[in-house]
Parts: structure tokens; sequence; C-alpha cells
């Protein structure tokens, strides 16, 4: 493709690069040069201390398929993906509709829902690890008042990753402000003409708001996905992928292979399956946008 | 306050009254019912914050209680000055204020300029380039993870700051968005009436635009500060010495094989949390718009 540029063009061209190069080298030398060092490494065998490394062709990807626990920690990170994050949304959603009635105080609710997303994850982490303790914890105790008898959220195979999931809800206010910034801009016409057409509140909601508020839930959605895929300091923290690997995230082993038992290129080929299951997962999500994202007629990006 | 607006979206300029009664005082039902299911949410969502400062100024017999206490009897004001002497805390929080702030200055340094070619000036393939950028956001970060530590291991940079802080010179890719859509808002025309007044695409960006970013450039500073502050992995890879920690990792030293001391745990975590929370509510409006700007324009 020949593009016909005369000197003005050039010079702006010049102009740009220069403006946007620490960008551009940033990009080249932090994420380029990364990506495909990462993918050499991945068919290599090598330490970190002694550099001699001796090509191995895909043997660590045969190495991966033939691994228990790397489908294990593949499960345990997409019953987060696709189990929490559309929880997640949904509830998020409940809220934000609740917010959006513009009762007195609504700043005030605002607040608190957001303030636990800027706590440390640590901090978080620890806070929960408490909440969940089995005996004196927050949960246990109040099960406690009514008689019943709490179990241990974190030490029970079945119960911890549900845990994780109603861990996440405490962490949802950034969904919740970007949902409601979203419902605000539904064009008050539309709603007028509903309730003329004589739809009550849950009509409008799932007519009128919802269908205009859907590019927003499919951005929700890819993010919170994204972010599924790499959840880690929780895990490491508080159960470290226990127990019995059931917290063991897919980016918590990754990190295990690449520091803890420094099989750095077993990690790069985890770490290239893992871009290859992002990539996967967020085209079948945009692939099947088309069929519930309304776009107001207007162009998309 | 008599409110009896129907419409729940947008900055109504239209205040709408229906008459009819049995509408009012459904209104009136449905509103209560609103407010008190957000009144218990938020109490859910407030009650781990009251625990964390409430355990962390607990004896140690009043921990593993049940039913649980709530108000310590005696509060013990010793966990604090105790936990903060557990380990380097004076130091860690000056290395941790050292990367956040470093990390802010060359943050919003190099996302400006970036963005500033990606909005005000036009060249060949700019577009393409954005798009590109935007696609580097959805890359997970393990991909990278690892040649990045051992690019940073050749240099010679493992236990020290800048594997933390020199990825910050080169723009973040969330932010020179953020920024881009915001400098589109911003009309052309100045722009113009600067360069014909002989000035250069630099100057335009110093004299015209820059002033004009003063509450961009403070949403983008401020989640930088706290994406530094709240990072735990970071540290945790780069970072061998504790005298070098970050606070976000040097907290986990009550965390040990032998069990988790509590209140100091949770004291130490109060400290770590308390200043983003203050900081938080002075500059409120500045986050939650950020947050929002972010979601819409996608």
């Amino acid at each position: 493709m020949r593009i016909r540029m005369n000197p003005g063009d050039w010079r702006n061209l010049r102009q740009g690069l220069l403006f946007a190069s620490p960008w551009i080298i940033g990009f080249l030398g932090f994420t380029l040069y990364p990506i495909v060092s990462s993918f050499i490494y991945s068919l290599n065998v090598f330490t970190i201390m002694g550099q001699s490394m001796r090509w191995v062709g895909l043997a660590n990807y045969k190495d991966l398929i033939e691994d228990p626990l790397l489908w294990k920690s593949l499960y345990n990170t997409l019953f987060m993906v696709v189990l929490g994050t559309p929880f997640h949304i949904f509830i998020a959603i409940l809220i934000a509709l609740l917010l959006n009635l513009k009762l007195r105080g609504m700043a005030f609710y605002r607040t608190i829902y957001y303030l636990p997303t800027i706590v440390p994850v640590i901090a978080t982490s620890v806070l929960w690890l408490w909440i969940f303790n089995p005996e004196y914890g927050l949960i246990n105790s109040f099960l406690g008042i009514i008689g019943i008898r709490g179990p241990g959220w974190l030490t029970d195979p079945t119960l911890v990753k549900p845990a994780f999931i109603l861990m996440g809800v405490w962490t949802i206010g950034g969904t919740i402000v970007i949902f409601l910034a979203g419902m605000q801009d539904v064009p008050v016409s539309q709603l007028e003409a509903a309730i003329l057409d004589g739809a009550d509140w849950l009509q409008r909601v799932v007519y009128v708001t919802l269908p205009l508020l859907s590019p927003v839930i499919l951005f929700n959605l890819i993010m919170g996905v994204i972010g599924g895929f790499q959840i880690f300091t929780q895990a490491f923290v508080m159960t470290n992928g226990g127990p019995l690997d059931a917290t063991l995230f897919y980016a918590l082993y990754l990190y295990q292979n690449a520091f803890v038992f420094f099989k750095m290129p077993y990690a790069s080929a985890m770490a290239w399956l893992l871009f290859l299951v992002v990539l996967l997962a967020t085209m079948i999500i945009f692939r099947t946008s088309a069929r519930f994202v309304y776009y107001e007629g207007e162009e998309k990006r | 306050m008599q409110q009896t607006t129907l419409i729940k979206a947008g900055p109504s300029k239209a205040r709408f009254r229906f008459n009819p009664a049995s509408q009012s005082s459904q209104q009136l039902l449905g509103h209560t019912a609103a407010h008190l299911a957000l009144a218990c949410v938020g109490i859910l969502y407030f009650l781990p914050f009251f625990w964390l400062i409430s355990t962390s100024l607990k004896e140690l017999g009043q921990i593993f209680r049940f039913p649980p206490v709530w108000i310590p009897n005696p509060i013990r004001w010793q966990n604090y000055p105790e936990a903060l002497s557990y380990f380097p805390f004076v130091r860690q929080l000056l290395n941790t204020l050292f990367v956040c702030l470093t990390s802010v200055v060359l943050s919003l340094s190099s996302s400006v300029l970036v963005a500033y070619s990606f909005s005000r000036l036009r060249w060949v393939g700019r577009d393409i380039l954005f798009v590109l950028m935007l696609s580097t956001m959805m890359l997970p970060y393990q991909v990278t993870m690892i040649p990045l530590f051992v690019i940073y291991r050749h240099l010679g940079w493992v236990n020290t700051f800048l594997p933390l802080i020199l990825p910050n010179l080169f723009g973040n890719a969330f932010f020179i968005f953020m920024l881009r859509q915001f400098y589109l808002g911003l009309p052309k025309e100045l722009d113009e009436a600067a360069i014909i007044d002989g000035c250069s695409p630099l100057g335009v960006l110093w004299y015209v635009v820059l002033p004009l970013s003063k509450p961009a450039l403070a949403t983008i500073g401020l989640f930088q500060f706290l994406g530094s502050w709240n990072d735990f992995l970071g540290p945790l890879i780069y970072l061998n010495d504790p005298q070098k920690y970050t606070l976000s990792l040097g907290i986990q030293v009550f965390i040990s094989t032998n069990g988790v001391q509590w209140a100091w745990m949770m004291a130490a975590t109060t400290v770590l949390t308390v200043p983003v929370v203050i900081l938080f509510f002075f500059t409120q409006r500045t986050f939650i718009q950020g947050i929002a700007l972010t979601g819409l324009k996608a």
C-alpha cells in the first residue's frame, strides 16, 4: 500500500512520532521485545543462574499439556472468570440501579461502595482472611448468632472459590461507578416515552436502560474477564493455592514456576498459553456481543 | 423534600410530576425500599473497615472471642507502636513514597506528550498506532513478566527501585487513553490561535493545552499514586532486601508459618490503608469522574 505523502505530511509524521516516542520506545522495549523473548524462552530450557539455553522446541508445551496442575489451575481460573465475573457485573448493575434513583445521600453511598477498591489488595486479603476465619471470623460469628455452624470458608475446597467470589463483591465499586455513569447517559426522552407507553420500573429497566447500557456492560465484561484471568494476590496471601490446589490460579502457578521452582521457560510457555486463552475469550465475547450490544446509531470507535 | 421525579436517569431538566395519588405513594414505598437496600449493603461494605480498626486495637485475648467483641475494651493503642517497630516501617514508608512520587511525575510527563501526539497532531498511521496501544491494555502482564525480569537482571536492576519506576517513563496506555479522550474535547481553535501567533507544537502543548488539563492530570496523578502505593507483585518480584521493601510488601512480615499476629497485622494494615482513604476523601470527585470517563468512552 503506497502512501502518497507531501513534505508537509512528512514533517507532521516526524513531529507526531517525536511526541509519541516515549510510548513507542516503551512499546518496542518493554512490550514487543519481551513478548518475542517470552516465546523464544518457551522454546528453550535454561536456568536463571546459568545462562545456557538449550533448544527443545515444543517440549515445554508438551510438558504443559501433560501437567495436571496446569489444567487444574486453568479450571480454577476459568471458574472465577465464567462464574465470578458475570456475578459481579450483575450485582454491580443492581447497586447502580439503586443508586441511580437519585435518592438523598447518593454521593455518600457511592463513596462507601467505592472505598474498598482503593484499599491495597494485600490489606483486603488479610482482612478477609480474618473475616472468613472459621471460628471467630465475622461471617461465622453472624451465622453463629442465628444458630448456624459456619463452615471453613478457606479450608473447604468446594467453598473456597465461592468465598473468593464473595470477597470480590466487596471491590466492585469501580464497576458500579462506571455503570452509574452509563445509566446517567440514558436519554430521558426514551424513558419518558416508555412511561407514556405504560411501562413500570422493571420494564423500563429491562427494555430501555439495559439495552442502552449494553456497550458499558460489554466494556466491564471484557475488563472483568481480563482481570479475572490475572487473579493472584488474594490466593498468594490467603491460601497459597490451597486447600488441595483449589485456589491454585493460573497466575499463581505461573509465578511459582518462574520464581519458586525457577522453571522460567516452563512459565514462559504458560504465559503464552494464557495469552492465547485470553485472546480467544476476548474474541468470543466480541463475536457474541453483536447480538446483545446496541450502539445508538453512532459509529463504533 | 418533596421529590416526585419518575425519570431515573440524567440530570433531568424537567421535574416531571404525575398527579394520581397512587403513583406518589407507590413512589414513596419504592424509594424507602431502595434506601433500605442501599443502607444494608452499605453497612455490609463498611463493616470490614470497622472490623479492621477494631481488631487493631484489641488485646490478644479479645481477638479470639465468640460472640465477637465489637468495641475493644480496653483499647490497646500500644498495638500500633509495637507493630510499626516490628519491621523497618519508616524506611519502607520512605521507599513507598519515593516510588509513588517519582512514578507520578514520570507518568504524567510521558503520558501528556504521547496523548498530545495522538490527539492534537495529525500524522500518518496515528490512529493505527493508537489502536495498537489500546490492544496492549488487554495483554496479561504475565506474558511480559518473565522476560522483563530477565532483562532487568541483565541490567543489574533487580533489588533496586528502577523496575518499579522506570516503565512510567514510557507512558502508560491507560493514562494516555484517558488524556487523549480529554484532549479531543478541547476546542481546536485554541491551538490554531497559538500557532498563528507563531507557537511551536511544544509551545502549544505547554502554554495552551496543559493549563487546561489540570483536572485530567489530577486524576491520572491520583491513579498512578494509588497504583504504585498498592502495587504488590512488582515489589514482590524485584525487591529482595527488607530495607528496600515498599509498605505493601513489608506488612507481610506478620504472616509467618507459625500463624498470623492478628492485632499487629491489622494495625499495620490500617496504617497502610488510612493514607489512601484520606487521600480519597479529599479527591473523591476527581476519582469518580476519572473512572466514569474511562468506562464511557471505551
